[in-house]
């Protein structure tokens, strides 16, 4: 099946950290995406010249016609920061998805279902635990999530509200900047498989260096190597 | 389409023209693969060229090592849209493994196999005369695992993911075979400056 651009419509912004931004789209797909996959975009200036970029799907595949993507603002990024300062509710993006076949979770797929995100890798972890909540709530989860403060952790208030409200889903934050921060270690990583059970699938995303230092303990802590999913971007490590 | 407010940061002209369509020059070497690196003692590693699942001839880590060896330096392309220059390898030409082997290639198409189980299709004639090489070292260095050592796959002048990370053997095949990524909605053939980056492209 080919993957053609199509025009979607901005429908809706908001800030969703002081580094993030939501962008909902309407998409007119003819196919489901399926929690963890991703889009192209692509933009194109007057003389038309383009850039492209890849971006994770936040939102559940419960709802088709809409996605959300949440966009970090890097420094000096080209497209990020067209994303941050220009891009409004009404205009129109060049889109291309949904991408990617390996680091995708469907309910059929049961769980414990083990999540570690560092940063906006949590993104696709999202749309991964809102699909649960929805389609698949017997089904033991856990994000463990990496993030520089308080204030820079997406999706706040409803990552706290799912962990006391949704029986089976648990929360445990990684404030690497907070007083008395910590990043994820090997004990974290022992607590979170202790709370959860051995999960019969983990996904993990972030950074480079994120993701390796988290792939090479949970492979050390005896979760087997062919469980595991990785998902990697550049920049800073959180 | 033009993109409302969009004006893009150009690359200087020399760089643009190295740029296939949609790529966007990086310094640093980004990492991307399905799951945690494999853990690979080169006491255990082989390297196997088969035909179907009849083995043709193999190669211990010292024994591959003693082989005549080829650099190359130039552009390599991702699909995840990074494109990174001048990246410097060295290890043995397909064209010098089929003659360590004293074979021809069997067919016309063949998948590479990684120590992950990954593969990927590649026509042998994008292989041979030069046009890669299984690759040991990495800028003067033995490759780190994160980019696919002790051994990888390098075809340069097909999107990266063609250059199978953790190498361990050549598998001819009668027809052109999908591998993983292919199987999963990517392009057959992967040529970056026709832009194939999927089914269809």
């Amino acid at each position: 099946m080919a993957l053609i651009w199509q025009e979607s419509r901005i429908v809706a912004a908001a800030p969703e950290t002081p580094r993030v931004r939501r962008l909902t789209l309407a998409v007119g797909w003819d196919r489901p995406f399926r929690a963890g996959q991703h889009v192209d975009v692509r933009l194109t200036a007057p003389d038309g010249y383009q850039a492209q970029r890849s971006y994770s799907i936040a939102s559940s595949p419960t709802r088709p016609e809409a996605i959300d993507l949440l966009i970090e603002r890097l420094d000096d990024g080209e497209v990020s920061g067209f994303f941050s300062d220009v891009a409004e509710p009404g205009d129109a993006i060049e889109l291309r998805g949904p991408i990617g076949g390996a680091f995708v979770w469907e309910p059929a797929q049961g769980g414990p279902l083990l999540l570690v995100g560092g940063g906006s890798g949590v993104v696709p972890l999202l749309a991964m635990l809102r699909h649960r909540a929805e389609a698949a709530p017997d089904v033991p989860a856990l994000l463990l999530y990496s993030a520089r403060t308080a204030a820079d952790v997406i999706a706040r208030d409803e990552l706290i509200r799912r962990d006391s409200g949704e029986p089976g889903f648990g929360l445990r934050l990684a404030l690497t900047r907070e007083p008395g921060g910590r990043r994820i270690d090997a004990a974290r990583i022992g607590e979170s498989l202790a709370a959860l059970g051995a999960p019969a699938h983990t996904f993990v995303c972030g950074s480079n260096p994120f993701v390796s230092a988290v792939s090479d303990l949970l492979v050390d802590a005896g979760v087997p190597a062919a469980t595991i999913r990785t998902e990697r971007f550049g920049g800073e490590t959180p | 389409m033009v993109t409302r407010g969009f004006t893009g940061r150009r690359p200087p002209r020399p760089e643009a023209e190295r740029l296939p369509p949609g790529q966007y020059l990086t310094e640093d070497f980004p990492v991307l693969q399905l799951g945690p690196t494999p853990r690979i003692d080169p006491a255990r590693w082989s390297f196997t060229l088969r035909e179907g699942s009849k083995p043709l001839k193999s190669w211990t880590w010292a024994e591959f090592e003693a082989l005549p060896r080829t650099r190359w330096k130039g552009d390599i392309h991702c699909v995840t849209k990074w494109s990174k220059f001048d990246t410097a390898w060295e290890g043995v030409t397909i064209d010098d493994l089929l003659a360590a082997a004293g074979i021809a290639a069997p067919t016309a198409y063949l998948l590479a196999e990684g120590y992950d189980d990954y593969t990927t299709n590649v026509p042998v004639a994008d292989l041979t005369e030069g046009k890669a090489m299984v690759a040991t070292r990495y800028a003067g260095e033995p490759i780190t695992p994160d980019h696919g050592g002790p051994a990888r796959l390098l075809v340069p002048h097909l999107y990266f993911w063609k250059s199978a990370k953790w190498v361990k053997g050549l598998r001819f095949t009668k027809v052109d075979e999908a591998g993983f990524w292919e199987l999963r909605g990517y392009h057959m053939y992967g040529d970056p400056w026709r832009e194939q980056r999927f089914t269809g492209d």
